[in-house]
């Protein structure tokens, strides 16, 4: 017989501290769609996706009811069109957005992701193609989602795809300036993006992944947040195991899900991503379980130890609750969409700089920050190349997704709706980096020995 | 099949009556029972198994959710896996 205790304890998780699946998002390969007629293309994608995941939804909604757990969101994502229509021409990439657009809505699914190219090391025809239509498909769009890939801790950092990127994402917030340039926030550059990543806007199906495959975002920032509250006045090793023990709860739900819903769908279980993915709802944020763990504002002197424990914390507790882990398997650190970092900068504790600091040790990177719309590109740019910097040297994943936000500036507040929430606009350094951006080439690939 | 009902809530006559006659009603055999109040706070978990239902899970989760906002507490009916999931190694 079950314990009462832990019984009201998952009630509770669930019912005060806002414990749920994030995401079911399933992953389906499109190489088997490629044709040299782009009419043809679309129509055998459209195919391939609503015939694939029909009953995800569904079975999503079933897992919902029977286990009593809210599952948020369900997506999909799929090979990085780059790939599936290496021969197109910019345009044509956008009608591939349209047809990913209309398969995803008639599943009801939340976002689509994978209108993404590759090029660590340098650009297809197909790659360059896409990336010129990223801004137009994102604004003739709702639910696409969009990344590219450029560097790896292998590769280096191709540096004129950073230098592109920043005009791409001017040119995106400019589209959608009439919704606070909304299009960027489903645009993210990345290092070392990982394969098998069910969320959004980075989600994609890797060439190495099965025909298709369900992968798991797990949440609950919330339960942690209120673990340590009860912790209370414990030391760091007690604090450790607390957030261990929760991570492991946590993940078990992840799991379950997870197996049912590819059980029941009938493709492979691919992993569990052991994120703690915060919502701009109260009690369900990151900034929060750093500031009981006790600073008095997430972004002090302090920030970065709290979350570097953090982090491994709940890798550890993870992965033993899981027979698979993946994606990006970290704390999400967004701004808008979580109330206590969108405080914090507020407040003024939280800045860019600090930002970056705690991006070295946790998962994703500069996530959901809105900056001035009239910031130049080659800034923009600058972020990117920084951010990258520290995924390529670190051998892990970054990534940025920042919103230059149109007609607003420093002081001003952005108001993205939603999961997205809202952001105040953060300032950035006045001072030019164009000279450093303009170089173009590549920065080689960091050595990986005398360490240090 | 097994599940657990939990209701929990401010305390008052007739919880229990009401949620086993909603079990009785739809062939929920109930296989046990415990239920604790901490200053004026009940809890009750019920486990019970589902071979004989005679609705879907869903339609039966949704029908006990119903009568406990009635009633003005929380019940909650969830399938006795994701406690094991997280409370057993």
């Amino acid at each position: 017989m079950l314990n009462t205790t832990d019984i009201l304890e998952t009630i509770k998780m669930i019912r005060e501290d806002n414990l749920d699946v994030r995401t079911i998002t399933m992953g389906i390969s499109l190489f088997d769609c490629i044709s040299d007629d782009i009419t043809r293309l679309g129509e055998k994608i459209y195919d391939k996706i609503t015939r694939s995941a029909k009953d995800l939804v569904r079975v999503a909604e079933d897992i919902e009811a029977r286990y009593g757990i809210p599952i948020v969101n369900k997506r999909i994502s799929v090979t990085p069109i780059s790939l599936v229509g290496a021969g197109l021409t910019p345009d044509g990439f956008v009608r591939l957005a349209k047809v990913l657009q209309r398969a995803a809505g008639e599943l009801g699914v939340n976002f689509i992701g994978g209108f993404s190219a590759l090029v660590q090391k340098g650009a297809t025809v197909g790659a360059t193609n896409l990336i010129e239509a990223i801004p137009q498909a994102l604004t003739e769009t709702e639910i696409v989602c969009s990344s590219v890939n450029v560097a790896s801790t292998k590769a280096g950092i191709n540096m004129d795809a950073v230098g592109k990127m920043g005009e791409i994402i001017k040119q995106t917030a400019y589209n959608t300036r009439d919704k606070d340039s909304i299009g960027c926030a489903k645009l993210v550059v990345f290092a070392n993006i990982p394969e098998d990543n069910p969320f959004m806007a980075g989600a994609m199906h890797g060439i190495g992944e099965p025909d298709q495959v369900i992968n798991v975002g797990v949440s609950g920032p919330g339960v942690v947040a209120a673990a340590i509250r009860k912790a209370g006045n414990c030391s760091f090793s007690v604090l450790a195991d607390t957030i261990k023990k929760i991570a492991f709860k946590i993940t078990r739900v992840g799991q379950l899900v997870a197996a049912e819903a590819a059980s029941k769908i009938g493709v492979p279980y691919g992993i569990v991503d052991l994120s703690l993915a915060p919502t701009p709802a109260a009690g369900d944020s990151v900034a929060e379980i750093l500031e009981n763990m006790g600073l008095e504002r997430c972004g002090t002197h302090g920030t970065t130890a709290a979350l570097a424990m953090l982090n491994d914390a709940v890798k550890k507790g993870g992965v033993m609750a899981s027979s698979h882990v993946g994606g990006l398997s970290g704390a999400f650190i967004p701004v808008s969409e979580d109330r206590g970092m969108i405080d914090a900068v507020k407040a003024g504790t939280l800045s860019l700089e600090k930002l970056e600091a705690m991006t070295a040790v946790c998962s994703v990177g500069l996530d959901m920050i809105a900056i001035p719309g009239d910031t130049p590109a080659t800034t923009i740019s600058g972020i990117i190349a920084d951010e990258i910097a520290i995924g390529v040297a670190n051998t892990k994943t970054t990534a940025v997704r920042v919103i230059p936000v149109w007609g607003k500036g420093e002081g001003d507040v952005a108001e993205f709706g939603g999961l997205l929430g809202y952001a105040p606009i953060m300032p950035l350094k006045k001072e030019s980096c164009s000279e450093f951006i303009k170089r173009g080439g590549r920065i080689p690939a960091p050595i990986h020995s005398l360490k240090n | 099949m097994r599940a657990v009902i939990t209701v929990t809530g401010k305390d008052k006559v007739g919880i229990i009556a009401m949620t086993s006659g909603l079990c009785q009603k739809y062939s929920a055999n109930i296989v046990d029972i415990s239920q604790t109040v901490l200053s004026e706070y009940f809890a009750m978990i019920m486990m019970v198994n589902l071979e004989k239902l005679t609705v879907s899970f869903t339609e039966f989760s949704d029908i006990m959710k119903k009568a406990g906002e009635e009633a003005g507490v929380d019940i909650r009916v969830m399938h006795e896996d994701i406690f094991n999931a997280m409370h057993r190694i």
